[in-house]
């Protein structure tokens, strides 16, 4: 799956987006997370405090309990401040 | 109906005219235009960068602006956002709702203004000589959102 970071999520991860296979058994965002914040100290980081990280799967908004897929895009990124 | 995420500036004047003109069922058009402030706090700042979602960013706006169309009787409607680098007084948003009656109006723009600053993917670098700060949303702008839920 594809996964994007945007502003100070990308800062911590240190990147833009990336492209990763987790195992079978990551089913949901939540999981997701986990597995993620468990690869380094940047993506434990950038999840250390979940309210204030949004979800979008395929472009639209999600919650943590949202399934996901192998050919999802999913996006991780702190509250939005557009206007 | 439009929807424009652009790098470059925008002429208020020429934008507003391009809406109501032969449009003469048009009696009201109401419109905001959001720009940068120079004050953060107690900080002058140097510079805000625009950061988005290239591929969802037009979508969630037009579903906010099909919203508005739902709840009001628009005429025409047109939200240009920038993205980029831009300085202190630099234009960042218009937003415009043009109707039969100004009362649709006045609400659809603001109801607008109000989604894009909790639900368009933005997010806001604020410069200054102190260094860079993202920008967190304020709790203001969740409860003017939350009045049109």
């Amino acid at each position: 799956m594809k996964l994007v970071y945007f502003s100070w999520v990308r800062e911590k991860i240190g990147t833009t987006d990336e492209e990763l296979n987790p195992p079978n058994h990551i089913n949901t965002v939540s999981d997701l997370i986990n597995w993620l914040a468990s690869r380094g100290d940047g993506y434990a980081s950038a999840f250390a405090d979940l309210s204030s990280i949004r979800i979008a799967i395929n472009q639209k908004y999600v919650k943590e309990d949202a399934t996901i897929r192998a050919d999802d895009e999913i996006a991780f990124f702190p509250p939005v401040t557009g206007g | 109906m439009a929807v424009r995420i652009q790098l470059e500036n925008f002429q208020i004047g020429a934008e507003l005219n391009a809406i109501t003109n032969g449009r003469h069922n048009i009696g009201g058009l109401c419109s905001f235009v959001g720009l940068v402030r120079e004050m953060a706090g107690n900080e002058n700042i140097t510079s805000m960068t625009l950061e988005h979602y290239p591929s969802m960013t037009e979508k969630a706006i037009m579903e906010i602006e099909a919203e508005a169309q739902n709840r009001w009787p628009l005429e025409a409607t047109l939200i240009i956002h920038r993205y980029g680098k831009l300085k202190p007084g630099d234009q960042i948003v218009l937003v415009a709702a043009a109707s039969s009656h100004r009362e649709a109006a006045f609400k659809a723009c603001n109801f607008l203004i109000d989604w894009l600053k909790t639900k368009a993917p933005f997010w806001k670098l604020e410069e200054s000589f102190k260094g860079s700060r993202w920008v967190n949303p304020r709790g203001t702008d969740d409860e003017a959102a939350a009045r049109w839920d």
